[in-house]
């Protein structure tokens, strides 16, 4: 359908850009101070920060770049802060968006002591009170242990409580001081001092119960960090908030989320040490059960070895020789009986040749057979065999012609 | 053995200790060392148990020191 006063058309595009042209070309809208409180803060891994400013009735997507961050040395920002933010609004055409391009940040009210705790933060830290080889470790076993607090309110109470129940053998020493409102700081600072010329104390707790980050605040002054840091005795910080970090928690030895955490830090816990007790008690016992053992398995040993060597055994022993010595002996006996007479039989013979020389003697005469036995019978003898006969004198020669019997004639 | 104080006597505790590990003691001081480290034990653990925790309040006194007095 065609109109006779047809409006111009525009793309998006083209649109767009005459919307940033409008807001580029803006005197006011190209330096512009904004004043209103952060909403939706998300800082991006690239270092850009993106959230939304914001008053009662209007909202101002903002982004605030890295570049500009660093340059301006800006606070961090987080929801809920009041600021004022410098920039220049304009169109980012490819989102449609219109944003406050911010250029630098000036904290507001409760900002403005961001603000200030940013740079006492940087300066100290600087400075190298926060160094983690400043921190010097808590002793294992304090006798006496420094508390800087007030001394009504729970956390003093709750402190007590902790250290009676794990270590009641340790002795408290409470350097009262004021922990809110305007004479906070040097309360606090001058309790740390007044603890360290007492000098007793092996280890300090410095802290407060929970509150608002307004009611924390003494714990963010610089003469309190100080009193910290010139500290010879080790401090742990027990200031009450869980997530936010104090300077006095940066500065500190040790850093606990509250008074009851701090207190549980300083001491040991009696209970391991009942444990512990209880343990060597028990290793006592089976040592000595061992040893004793022991001892008792050598004494056996000792037992055999004497009976072993006693003179009742060396006896035994001797006896078992003489026994086997008899036997020896009676077995050669035997044996020289035996070769003794063999040797008188031989005797004999001899002997027994020898009284033939008697009766050869008075006239008899010994006949002979060849192999020099006696014939004493017709019966031995053979015609024609060899005979010797002995007389007294000599032997003769003699050969048997015939036998003779008085019986029969041969 | 009763003013022994507990860091003393727990010290003293683990020495026995060590001292049976050690495997090398004649029976008698081996038994001396056993009876003496359950005395040890029995004394530490009575410390603790009757133990009160002790709490003072400093004060700076008319010359400026700083003293204690009981707490609460």
């Amino acid at each position: 359908m065609l109109f006779l006063d047809a409006p111009s058309m525009f793309s998006v595009t083209q649109i767009s850009r005459y919307l940033k042209e409008v807001l580029d070309t803006d005197d006011i809208l190209q330096d512009v101070w904004v004043q209103g409180e952060v909403s939706g803060c998300r800082l991006y891994p690239s270092g850009h920060c993106y959230f939304t400013l914001k008053d009662a009735e209007a909202q101002l997507p903002s982004v605030f770049f890295k570049a500009a961050r660093l340059r301006s040395a800006a606070p961090d920002l987080r929801d809920g802060m009041a600021i004022a933010a410098n920039g220049r609004i304009s169109l980012y055409e490819r989102d449609g968006r219109l944003q406050l391009y911010v250029e630098s940040v000036q904290p507001l009210g409760e900002g403005a002591l961001y603000q200030r705790f940013g740079q006492l933060k940087a300066r100290l830290e600087a400075e190298g009170l926060f160094d983690l080889e400043r921190k010097r470790s808590l002793p294992a076993q304090p006798s006496v242990i420094g508390i800087v607090t007030s001394p009504q309110g729970a956390a003093v109470r709750d402190m007590l409580r902790v250290l009676r129940s794990r270590y009641p053998l340790a002795r408290v020493v409470l350097a009262p001081a004021v922990v809110r409102g305007t004479d906070a700081p040097l309360s606090i600072a001058n309790a740390l001092d007044l603890l360290n010329q007492h000098g007793e104390a092996d280890v300090i707790i410095v802290g407060r119960g929970g509150g608002s980050i307004e009611e924390l605040w003494a714990f963010n002054e610089e003469v309190v960090a100080r009193a910290i840091a010139r500290s010879r005795i080790p401090v742990i910080s027990g200031v009450g908030h869980e997530t936010d970090f104090t300077i006095a928690d940066f500065v500190a030895d040790h850093r606990a989320s509250t008074p009851t955490a701090a207190a549980v830090a300083a001491v040991p816990d009696m209970q391991d040490w009942l444990k512990a007790i209880g343990e060597y008690a028990y290793s006592l016992t089976s040592l000595i059960d061992g040893i004793l053992e022991e001892k008792g398995e050598a004494l056996g040993q000792a037992e055999d070895d004497l009976a072993r060597f006693s003179p009742r055994s060396q006896l035994d022993r001797l006896n078992q020789r003489l026994d086997d010595t008899t036997a020896l002996l009676a077995e050669r006996m035997a044996n020289m009986l035996a070769l003794r007479a063999e040797r008188l039989n031989g005797i004999q013979l001899r002997l027994d040749s020898l009284s033939h020389r008697r009766t050869v003697e008075r006239g008899y005469a010994i006949v002979r057979r060849g192999d020099g036995g006696v014939i004493t019978s017709v019966a031995q003898v053979q015609p024609g065999e060899a005979l010797s006969i002995e007389v007294r004198d000599g032997l003769i020669r003699a050969t048997a012609r015939d036998t003779q019997s008085p019986q029969n004639e041969k | 053995m009763e003013t022994l104080s507990f860091e003393d006597a727990f010290t003293q505790l683990e020495a026995a200790v060590a001292a049976l590990q050690d495997g090398q003691l004649p029976l008698e001081r081996a038994l001396d060392y056993y009876e003496q480290g359950m005395k040890l034990a029995r004394h530490c653990q009575s410390l603790l148990e009757q133990a009160e925790l002790r709490v003072e309040q400093l004060r700076v006194d008319a010359a400026g020191e700083p003293e204690t007095v009981p707490f609460e």
